[in-house]
């Protein structure tokens, strides 16, 4: 455990673990939304505020939150008012977003691509004390919400008009979701970069769901698998010298097999206990009417 | 509506609304008296859902008056006291949920903050108890069968209590054991002095439970009083077929994020 003496492994750990916490805690609602890919749109607009934080010589991590922040509101409207070609809209969103990026980071002095590189696929061994605070600051924002409004978020992710007619604040608590996933996006940057950023948010929860029944129980075990993979990948590429980004996500997607693969005979012998339970014949039909059930759901 | 039994509880006046720029609703009259159980029925697209729609504010009115027991809807606020099951053929979102858990979220109406109570609780499993779904509690809702859905569906609807209950096509896609389950669930809460709107494709087993009949063709009432005799071969007894609504049911959305 040699590692943990070095200082720049120990802020590397910390951000790590953080992502690990805070990407699947926001992505479940994503993907309770099926709108499992919309932290990859958030991290392609994020690439103008990195962009935009060399040109004007600020910390693209604050400046990337904030621009990020502004594509995840805009994306929601768009949600809401664009109902037709809205996915065009959301197209030139992302793809201006990165072209921004490029664009600007080649404008500001002394900027190029390379650059941009760090926070496309993370830069875990670079990450510095300022970049710590901010990742500290904004995982706990991230976390109030996400663990805090849990109940609020299950019911407008799982069904919104419904939502509508308990009385819950259905806007603002999706205008909510958005921020936070784009606080995530950034959170995230320096670990896993722009690019891969929505494998963390995604992959631990279909992952989870392999195994589990209850919303609950998807929520802890993504968080276990985030926590996991970025705390291994990160030791890993220590070790081995390999990207820390690439390798925790490669090691995501390989949990993701391992539990598929374990989970089938699971789901086979609960299927068949169900199936045994629903053919007892316990329905009393009435004489009138046909035996016959058309039942096509 | 002169024969309302008193105040009403939903009223719609001169409503219209669009979707996408076409007139959907016309100019809808339409009121629910306290205890009364009123059927909307039409066929596809003559506009009885998005009616519906626009009482719960899913759907924005172009003109008319909407009012949930005698206040504006823009200025209801008190939506404890209604239930709504919304036409869904599932109950399951991109996460497994329990049952008990996707019951529980319709309690938030009362459990503002989401700290749930004793009392909360128990309304849960009272709310399973009565859909005659207390033993699926703990399993997931992706495990069970259409009519298990809406049973469902309908329990997050009583859990927290309505005095109003806004069902759009509870039967669609239900097994004949739900559908008496439903039936028996529908006619406890009128007894207990619940007022109905309902959205039907056809009055199936519910007939004898409906108090007046509303018909909508082409969004404008054709028809507001008791309920419709069946003819022809829907007379035949034992005549209450089922339409699986899969095409129709998902809302549109944008395709890149969903």
């Amino acid at each position: 455990m040699e590692f943990l003496n070095y200082a720049f492994m120990q802020r590397a750990l910390l951000a790590a673990a953080l992502v690990g916490v805070t990407a699947p805690a926001v992505g479940i609602y994503l993907v309770q939304r099926r709108q499992a890919l919309m932290g990859d749109g958030i991290g392609h607009v994020a690439m103008t505020g990195v962009g935009l934080g060399f040109l004007l010589s600020t910390s693209p991590v604050w400046m990337a939150t904030a621009v990020a922040v502004v594509g995840a509101v805009a994306m929601e409207l768009i949600r809401w008012y664009g109902k037709t070609r809205g996915d065009i809209a959301l197209a030139m969103l992302f793809y201006g977003g990165m072209a921004g990026g490029v664009m600007l980071i080649n404008l500001a002095p002394g900027g190029s691509n390379a650059n941009l590189s760090s926070y496309l696929f993370g830069s875990l061994s670079t990450v510095s004390e300022e970049d710590v605070t901010a990742i500290c600051l904004l995982a706990a924002f991230v976390v109030l919400v996400t663990v805090g409004l849990r109940r609020q978020l299950f019911a407008v992710s799982q069904d919104e008009e419904f939502a509508r007619v308990t009385g819950l604040p259905v806007r603002a608590l999706n205008l909510l979701t958005a921020v936070t996933a784009a606080v995530t996006v950034t959170v995230a940057m320096r670990v896993v970069g722009l690019l891969l950023v929505s494998a963390l948010m995604v992959v631990p929860v279909a992952a989870a769901q392999q195994l589990t029944r209850s919303f609950a129980a998807t929520f802890a075990i993504a968080v276990a698998i985030g926590v996991s993979v970025t705390l291994g990948g990160t030791v890993t590429s220590y070790y081995q010298d390999v990207p820390p980004g690439a390798t925790i996500v490669l090691l995501t997607i390989g949990v993701f097999i391992v539990l598929t693969l374990l989970a089938t005979p699971l789901a086979r012998r609960r299927a068949r206990a169900s199936a045994a339970r629903d053919a007892a014949c316990t329905a009393d039909v009435p004489g009138s009417r046909p035996t016959s059930d058309e039942v096509t759901v | 509506m002169a024969d309302a039994k008193s105040e009403p509880v939903i009223s719609l006046r001169e409503v219209t609304a669009e979707l996408g720029g076409r007139p959907v609703l016309r100019g809808i009259d339409l009121a629910v008296g306290r205890g009364e159980v009123v059927a909307l029925l039409g066929a596809n697209g003559s506009g009885k859902s998005t009616a519906v729609r626009t009482v719960i504010g899913q759907v924005p009115v172009t003109g008319g008056s909407v009012e949930i027991f005698g206040t504006p809807r823009r200025r209801f606020r008190d939506w404890a006291r209604v239930g709504y099951v919304p036409q869904r053929t599932t109950a399951a979102g991109g996460v497994p949920a329990t049952v008990t858990e996707v019951v529980t979220s319709g309690r938030l109406a009362r459990a503002r903050f989401g700290v749930l109570r004793k009392a909360d609780r128990a309304a849960v499993t009272n709310a399973l108890e009565l859909v005659g779904m207390a033993d699926r509690a703990k399993d997931s809702v992706s495990a069970l069968s259409g009519g298990q859905h809406q049973r469902v569906l309908i329990a997050r609807a009583l859990v927290s209590e309505p005095e109003l209950l806004i069902m759009d096509e509870p039967m669609a896609g239900v097994d004949l054991a739900s559908q008496e389950v439903l039936a028996a669930t529908l006619r406890h809460q009128v007894e207990q002095g619940a007022s109905v709107l309902l959205v039907l494709h056809e009055l199936g087993p519910l007939e004898p439970l409906i108090d007046r009949a509303v018909v909508l063709r082409d969004g404008c009432v054709l028809h507001d009083g008791p309920p419709p005799k069946a003819v022809g071969q829907h007379a035949l007894p034992g005549h209450d077929h089922v339409h699986p609504h899969d095409a129709d049911a998902a809302p549109v959305r944008t395709g890149l994020l969903t």
